[in-house]
């Protein structure tokens, strides 16, 4: 099968969408990611793979977060960086998305790390580019958010190595979210048994027993001795009608509580893809416990996005 | 070509290295090979000097020149580098040494982590075909090899070391290491 995220090697060329990756491309960003983790720490937190590349944020939604782990990762690999905030820029004077990247190209872009609200964009250029040239997908719809689901999974590997043994539950929005999209298909890549989603019948895709996952309608039942609660952000700007009562309402039946949390195993991580709305699917007192791994996970995704643009970027010359 | 033992390499090596150990010197081993040998460098010495030698391992994936070429080894190992690094005397410590260009990786690498007094590199077996101004500065044996092969380091679980020579492409550019 034709899979445009690998090149004629079988290896990665674009990152699009978990699915569809084989685990061995997935077990590699993984390992990867280790080695870049100590950069950090270390007097310079620079390496200099991507020296003399540019990598171009086009961000057609907005995206503070993504946008400056992306920006962060880059600058680490010694790339220059241009962040494009389309949304606010030529596609409201009416230019379309492959003049925009055919400009940037024409300027010697080497890297295109997109966002943009309709599924399938981050598809649409890769297809068009040259073959130097790569597709990161920072998010596409509801389509998917392949970094934020890496981060996640390498996130848990970290607290939980045994994954072949692990009972994970997502919590919340899934209807609108790319980002539980990722996580499922990478869970399931690499082995996790058990995958919950607890979330009202209003807030979950009417296939989502298709994607190999539990589902739950109640928050005791679907937390009962699990590894790893996934929370996920309610995406009010996404919804059109009523979904839901009030974000309230939400609260009070699928809102992480300390109650809630010890129904889970005593060693359960907690874990938010953010920007966490305190009060609505988080409570503060959550947030900020011990089992939390929210800030951990920013970390990381410095060092996952490091990867995976170390992977994209070399190799490419003749 | 009859191969000589490299544990026979290795006793020399180490009677180079004993009379450099200082107060501030450090061993820092070059995955894979080099690590092996750095550690069984580095438990003789703590054992006849009677104290412990701080030490790191390297693998300089993220600085290699071929890069751009080969792209990113994603079998890499993660650096680790538990002291300052600044002011010490860093002894590099590597399997074959062939080229230079993994000195030259692992020496950009190291400067990232801060300001050695002094760096040398000890090595297992120098091959000849030096393509910068590097040499080790402690060699096991000078054992020139051909372009079209490579030295073969293996270790077996009892930790002892086994050399081979295989057939390779004239583009690799150092001796492969395996576990057996």
């Amino acid at each position: 099968m034709y899979n445009p995220q690998l090149n004629a090697q079988g290896q990665l060329q674009h990152l699009l969408s978990i699915e569809g990756l084989p685990k061995r491309i997935l077990n590699d960003i993984l390992d990867t990611a280790e080695n870049f983790v100590g950069v950090a720490e270390r007097e310079v937190k620079k390496v200099p793979l991507l020296r003399g590349k540019t990598v171009c944020n086009i961000f057609f939604e907005n995206s503070t977060r993504t946008r400056t782990t992306f920006e962060i990762a880059a600058k680490r690999l010694s790339a220059d960086v241009l962040n494009l905030n389309v949304s606010t820029s030529s596609q409201s004077k009416g230019e379309t998305i492959l003049d925009t990247v055919n400009n940037l190209i024409a300027m010697h872009a080497d890297m295109f790390v997109v966002r943009h609200q309709q599924s399938g964009a981050a598809h649409f250029i890769a297809q068009h580019v040259p073959p130097h040239i790569s597709v990161i997908n920072a998010g596409d719809g509801r389509h998917a958010h392949p970094t934020q689901g890496l981060l996640d999974v390498f996130t848990i590997r970290k607290y939980k190595p045994e994954m072949h043994n692990l009972r994970v539950a997502i919590v919340g929005d899934v209807l609108h979210s790319r980002v539980a999209r990722s996580e499922i298909h990478a869970l399931t890549t690499l082995g996790v048994p058990e995958i919950r989603v607890i979330a009202p019948r209003t807030l979950l895709p009417t296939d989502v027993e298709k994607l190999g996952v539990q589902v739950f309608h109640n928050m005791e039942q679907g937390l009962k001795d699990v590894d790893v609660v996934m929370m996920l952000r309610l995406q009010n700007e996404r919804m059109s009608g009523a979904l839901l009562p009030s974000s309230q309402e939400f609260f009070q039946t699928f809102g992480l509580t300390p109650e809630r949390l010890a129904l889970a195993r005593p060693d359960a991580i907690v874990m938010h893809p953010g920007p966490m709305n305190r009060g609505v699917e988080i409570d503060s007192a959550v947030a900020d416990g011990k089992q939390s791994v929210i800030l951990p996970q920013v970390t990381y995704g410095i060092a996952v996005r490091m990867a995976v643009m170390a992977i994209l970027g070399g190799g490419n010359a003749a | 070509m009859t191969l000589p033992d490299p544990e026979q390499l290795l006793e020399h090596l180490y009677q180079q290295l004993k009379p450099r150990i200082q107060d501030q010197t450090v061993l820092v081993g070059i995955y894979t090979g080099g690590v092996w040998l750095m550690e069984r460098l580095l438990h003789r010495l703590q054992s006849e000097l009677g104290r412990e030698i701080p030490h790191g391992k390297l693998d300089a994936a993220m600085y290699r020149d071929d890069y751009a070429q080969r792209g990113l080894k994603t079998a890499a190992q993660p650096a680790q580098m538990p002291f300052d690094v600044n002011a010490k005397h860093i002894i590099l410590v590597d399997d074959i040494f062939y080229t230079g260009r993994t000195t030259r990786a692992v020496m950009n690498e190291l400067f990232d982590y801060g300001r050695p007094a002094s760096v040398q590199l000890a090595v297992l077996i120098n091959r000849g075909g030096a393509q910068l101004p590097i040499r080790p500065d402690m060699v096991g044996a000078e054992l020139p090899l051909s372009a079209h092969q490579s030295y073969e380091l293996a270790m077996n679980t009892q930790g002892r070391l086994h050399l081979s020579i295989a057939e390779s492409t004239p583009l690799a550019n150092k001796g492969a290491t395996t576990h057996v």
